[in-house]
């Protein structure tokens, strides 16, 4: 007795639901590898595109099994071929090859048996997981298309630089097969043979006849040659494509770093990790993200990466230069109608006193309206933050930026100390929640 | 009669790769007639089911059950295999076949039609009579209510899910799971799975057990007065009420935990009733898959003879069987242990020949069987009273030690070289068998590990013993994590020795 039954259009993905709950269960460890990741070091790295392998361990399902390098066995085993009883054999090292590498790692399940492997992508898509572009930000992404082509199977018209040779060459061939077209060869032995008659100075009346009747045979088969040619229009085929929209975003970020003489080693690199994060935020947001890094002492100008970080300038501190330095190319190049602005600037909160009112003017009257999201970070060296450790001592700076924050939803003001600060700081500026409340 | 002469008198059952239900259909029927009238065998009825190979992926996610109960470690088991299997570093297997009544098969929709008959031989004949008729299945597997007690199981963790959210049950199946080993009844019989009683019985449980932890929250003033005879009279008998020394801790800490609800210790029991039903399985794989090999090699063979599959196909079936039951040498860079199929297939053909054609040598050591002609009697009293650590210290015949060319290795590993102790001789025969008689004996296949004592009158503390063998102590990382499982589901403190077998002392201690 028996019954057939056709699962096959069965719902598929049966086993979704304990995929999900395990994905979820590793979500948490990927999670705390990332963040762990990152508190330390190397966001520097995390541009190069590494992989991060994060071993399974809570992943790991313990069961009581015995230590396979204790105590005594039998092993039987097939295939002797010199063995007599009393031979000794030499024990393979415990990592190497062999019998009992591998009976260890079969039995011995290592920690590291289950890994993820994570690309920069996922990785990246994990640290900013709970971040996110406010929702005002969004709305005005833009969505410039450009063009972009697309491979679309083959034609029959098309540019000589497009010519599908394989195609081509196949169709050729198939067609002179059926078409019975004389080969090389065919034409050349007949050749051959007609040559070889014709040498002969007597010829019989057979030979004669032959002779003729395998120039006729050329003949016709050389006609034939010239009505099946080789190639022919109808083979030719090209290899197509087709022209696709795709919608695209540009970005441009500008980084805004005091490096007058106050600003010591510690508060560079808080700044410059700052800035890196925020790097690595906007690429993956937008396609395309240009970084303009601004520096400034009493005098601002563009520089390049490595100037921005590493060299040294004296002089004292006018912020203001910066953002009319910043103005200005956004102005020339970056217009605001095609690229979204985002501003991260980074100092130890001096500034001439005088200049603080400007600071202000620039930013509310010129600046804000046309950045998508401005952030300000102050730097404070631990040594000082245990000194001040209440807000009630802020620098000038801070109470002018202060004041434009009450009343600017694209603008935000952080204190950072320590490395680890800077992920909050980065969190609390983009946090969803908090675009929720603004919204 | 020539081969020519048969094809001419009887239609082969199918030609070429493509299968269609008919032709199932009409395979089976001769698979059938052969499987029960040539062989003698005795099956339940067969359901085959066709999937494709995602489905056969699920499957295999859900320890190849048709339903399971949720939980992330079968979702870990299914990424693993499916990047396996994208990447091609492992195929998936033909079929899998359910000890279930009727016997389910899955079979896979690429299979060529060769394969479809030689599966259905192979799992809807061979495995499902070993499943019916061998002893281990029959007194601990219960194949007519195993699919309603997973579809019970299911239901119930889905309805503790949502009344207890899904992270307390996975806690506690985590937990469980870790015990899967240790929830064994191995030497009682099994009690049979009744759906219909279980909810009944689930009520009646909660009541009693709640009587029985009224002896855990005896309050210590009471003892205190006694003297201390009268303490270990008490203890005696508390150890008696709870059952110690108790082998199966998922059947102590759901009967005798503390801490636990009732929806747990009814977890604990899903848990442990479906490690008890994989439990033959384990001690019979290598007979299993023997007496499934052998039941297809025959079958296929007559359907040959009598014309009824063509010669194609049997070169197909060939190619694929060879590789089947194909044995690496020791020193092939394949080895992974002894084939199963192997060894189980060549056992059952060399038992055949011991009764038709035995040799002088047959004739000395299986002076019962040799000769009889009777081997598929033979073969199916084999199948149906051992299990493979038996049926090779019973069947394992020097002949086939010499084919396997099989030596044992005394593995020491306080010493620097491994030692030869026996090969393919008249003096080595007998050790070889029992020494591979006990790599599939229960000792060896699991460790022997009991609760011994509970302290109720001073910190609830419970000590765990595990009986060495060969030596061997227990992985210690994996120990102590296993022992914080077993702590989050007794609730007070757990430890546990590995104890001399002989004079009890106690080598090494556990704890969390």
């Amino acid at each position: 007795m028996m019954h057939i039954i056709d699962r096959r259009l069965n719902p598929k993905g049966k086993s979704l639901s304990n995929r999900q709950r395990f994905l979820d269960r590793a979500k948490k460890q990927i999670k705390k590898a990332v963040d762990d990741a990152i508190k330390g070091r190397k966001i520097t790295n995390s541009e190069g595109g590494e992989r991060i392998k994060i071993p399974a361990d809570g992943l790991h399902e313990p069961h009581f099994s015995g230590d396979m390098t204790k105590g005594n066995r039998n092993r039987v085993m097939p295939g002797n071929k010199d063995f007599v009883p009393g031979d000794k054999i030499k024990r393979p090292p415990p990592q190497g090859a062999g019998q009992g590498g591998r009976e260890g790692a079969e039995d011995g399940e290592g920690e590291d048996s289950f890994q993820f492997s994570l690309t920069r992508d996922e990785f990246l898509d994990i640290f900013f997981e709970d971040m996110a572009l406010p929702d005002f930000i969004k709305k005005s992404i833009r969505q410039e298309v450009v063009h972009d082509y697309q491979r679309a199977g083959y034609n029959r018209q098309g540019s000589p630089s497009n010519l599908n040779l394989k195609l081509t060459m196949r169709n050729s061939l198939a067609r002179r097969l059926c078409l019975h077209r004389p080969r090389d060869e065919e034409i050349e032995q007949l050749e051959e043979q007609i040559a070889a008659l014709r040498e002969k100075t007597t010829p019989s009346a057979a030979e004669q006849e032959e002779l003729q009747a395998l120039l006729e045979q050329l003949e016709k088969k050389q006609r034939r040659r010239r009505v099946v040619p080789y190639i022919d229009p109808l083979d030719v085929r090209y290899t197509s494509f087709t022209e696709v929209e795709k919608p695209n975003t540009h970005a441009v970020m500008f980084c805004l770093m005091d490096v007058s003489g106050s600003m010591g080693e510690t508060h560079k690199e808080l700044a410059k990790r700052f800035f890196m994060l925020l790097h690595l935020f906007l690429i993956r947001q937008y396609t395309k993200v240009d970084v303009i890094f601004i520096r400034h002492t009493h005098l601002a100008s563009e520089v390049d990466e490595e100037t921005f970080f590493h060299s040294r300038e004296t002089g004292g501190t006018i912020v203001s230069t910066a953002l009319e330095v910043m103005q200005q190319i956004i102005k020339d190049r970056y217009p605001a109608e095609d690229w979204n602005i985002y501003a991260a600037q980074a100092s130890d909160g001096d500034n001439l006193n005088s200049d603080n009112a400007r600071c202000q003017q620039i930013l509310t009257e010129e600046l804000l309206p046309l950045c998508q999201y401005f952030a300000y970070v102050e730097v404070w060296d631990t040594h000082e933050a245990e000194m001040f450790p209440d807000d009630s001592n802020v620098t000038r700076l801070w109470q002018t930026y202060d004041l434009i924050r009450q009343s600017h939803h694209n603008f935000a003001v952080k204190k950072v100390t320590r490395p680890e600060d800077i992920f909050p700081v980065l969190h609390d500026l983009f946090a969803k929640d908090k675009s929720r409340e603004e919204a | 009669m020539s081969a020519s002469k048969k094809k001419t008198s009887v239609t082969p059952l199918f030609d070429g790769a493509e299968w269609d239900f008919d032709k199932v259909n009409n395979s089976f029927q001769a698979i059938q007639k052969i499987a029960l009238e040539e062989l003698g065998l005795d099956v339940y009825p067969t359901q085959i089911e066709v999937i494709t190979s995602e489905q056969m992926l699920d499957a295999y996610s859900s320890v190849g059950m048709p339903l399971m109960y949720n939980h992330w470690s079968f979702g870990k088991s299914f990424l693993h295999d499916e990047a396996r299997y994208r990447k091609g570093q492992s195929g998936l297997a033909y079929e899998i076949v359910i000890n279930s009544n009727p016997c389910i098969c899955y079979i896979m929709e690429e299979n060529s039609m060769t394969m479809q008959a030689l599966v259905m031989a192979h799992a809807a004949f061979g495995h499902n009579h070993f499943f019916k008729n061998n002893h281990l299945f029959k007194q601990w597997t219960d194949a007519n209510a195993i699919l309603d007690y997973l579809q019970f199981a299911r239901n119930y963790i889905t309805k503790c899910e949502q009344r207890h959210g899904q992270k307390e049950v996975e806690k506690i199946l985590d937990s469980a799971h870790a015990l899967q080993g240790q929830g064994i009844d191995k030497f009682t019989r099994r009690q049979k799975l009744d759906v219909a009683a279980l909810r009944q019985i689930e009520l009646e449980r909660a009541e009693y057990e709640r009587s029985q932890y009224s002896e855990l929250w005896r309050t210590l003033p009471e003892t205190t007065s006694k003297n201390t005879g009268e303490i270990d009279l008490i203890e005696q008998e508390l150890a008696r009420k709870l059952g110690l020394p108790e082998s199966n801790l998922l059947y102590f800490l759901e009967k005798h935990s503390p801490v636990l609800d009732n929806w747990q210790r009814e977890i604990l029991r899903i848990v442990r009733s479906v490690a008890q039903y994989f439990y033959p399985q384990r001690q019979t794989k290598m007979m299993n898959e023997g007496c499934a090999c052998f039941v297809h090699h025959t079958i296929m063979n007559r359907l040959y003879d009598s014309g009824q599959i063509t010669e194609g196909c049997m070169l197909e079936f060939i190619d694929f069987h060879t590789r089947v039951i194909a044995q690496p040498d020791f020193d092939s860079p394949y080895f992974s242990g002894i084939n199963p199929y192997a060894l189980g297939f060549a056992m059952m053909k060399d038992i055949e020949r011991i009764c038709e054609n035995p040799t002088d040598e047959d004739r000395e050591w299986f002076p019962a069987i040799a000769g009889n002609n009777q081997p598929m009697k033979t073969l199916r009293e084999a199948w149906e009273n051992f299990r493979d650590e038996s049926f090779i210290l019973q069947y394992l015949s020097p002949h086939l030690i010499r084919e396997f060319r099989l030596f044992n290795l005394k593995d020491d590993t306080t010493k620097p070289h491994f030692l030869v102790d026996a090969i393919h001789n008249e003096r080595g025969y007998k050790t070889v068998r029992s020494a591979l008689a006990a790599q599939y004996s229960v000792a060896s296949l699991d460790l022997d590990i009991q609760v011994t004592n509970v302290d109720l009158h001073g910190n609830r503390s419970m000590i765990l013993s595990h009986n060495i063998t060969n030596g061997m102590t227990l992985e210690e990382k994996q120990a102590r994590q296993v022992i914080a499982h077993i702590r989050r589901l007794w609730g007070y403190d757990v430890s546990l020795n590995s104890r001399e077998p002989d004079s009890g002392k106690i080598v090494k201690t556990y704890t969390e």
